[in-house]
């Protein structure tokens, strides 16, 4: 169980956070 | 009606688009949020259902999926004219003879075409061949196969992640910015 993506939540966790990145990366360009 | 109006070929692009998309994320959170944490409850002597016959014919509506999302994606960007400007990431470049003129939805919607196509990329060239050494679909040999499978599953996953931010600049593209 080294890799994250292994585990379905943590999975799901990294898209989340990767959404939120994005969001935070637009907002701060505009 | 016109059906043959510019705005009812840029609907028609989006509306295959959209049937094409849900076929192969569909698809592809059927693996990841059913298939794959199925299988180790699955007795040995009943996987072969799976392995040899759903998963197959899953894996063949999945990639082409992925293909006719790309597809009809670039169409409708076309039909759109915001082509260009979505793959440049609605960057603001002015080279007197080439300017292009971004803006946030742009950039939205050309986050969510790179991921798009970051994904289809991986169906077709990482988990499709190591999918079918997996599945025994060309002969390998047997240390392969787990090796393989592993390798799939690890891309499916990266592609299950991507999903989400993609289908957030996707929809926020179209209906935030």
């Amino acid at each position: 169980m080294n890799n994250p993506l292994e585990s379905l939540s943590k999975t799901v966790l990294i898209g989340i956070i990767l959404t939120i990145i994005m969001v935070l990366a637009i907002n701060l360009i505009y | 009606m016109d059906f043959f109006e510019p705005a009812y070929l840029v609907f028609f692009s989006r509306w295959l688009h959209v049937l094409s998309g849900i076929m192969w994320i569909g698809l592809l959170w059927y693996f990841n949020f059913v298939q794959i944490p199925s299988m180790p409850n699955i007795p040995d002597n009943e996987k072969p259902a799976i392995s040899k016959v759903i998963a197959p014919k899953a894996l063949f509506w999945f990639r082409w999926a992925a293909l006719a999302t790309i597809i009809t994606g670039l169409s409708t960007a076309h039909l759109n004219g915001y082509l260009v400007n979505a793959l440049t990431l609605g960057i603001t470049v002015d080279l007197g003879f080439f300017d292009i003129d971004g803006s946030q939805k742009d950039t939205a919607i050309g986050i969510g075409m790179w991921l798009g196509i970051i994904m289809a990329y991986n169906v077709w060239m990482i988990i499709w061949p190591n999918q079918k050494i997996a599945l025994g679909i060309v002969s390998a040999n047997v240390d392969e196969k787990p090796l393989a499978a592993r390798k799939a599953m690890l891309f499916s996953r990266t592609n299950t992640a991507l999903s989400i931010p993609m289908l957030y600049a996707m929809v926020s593209a179209q209906n935030l910015y």
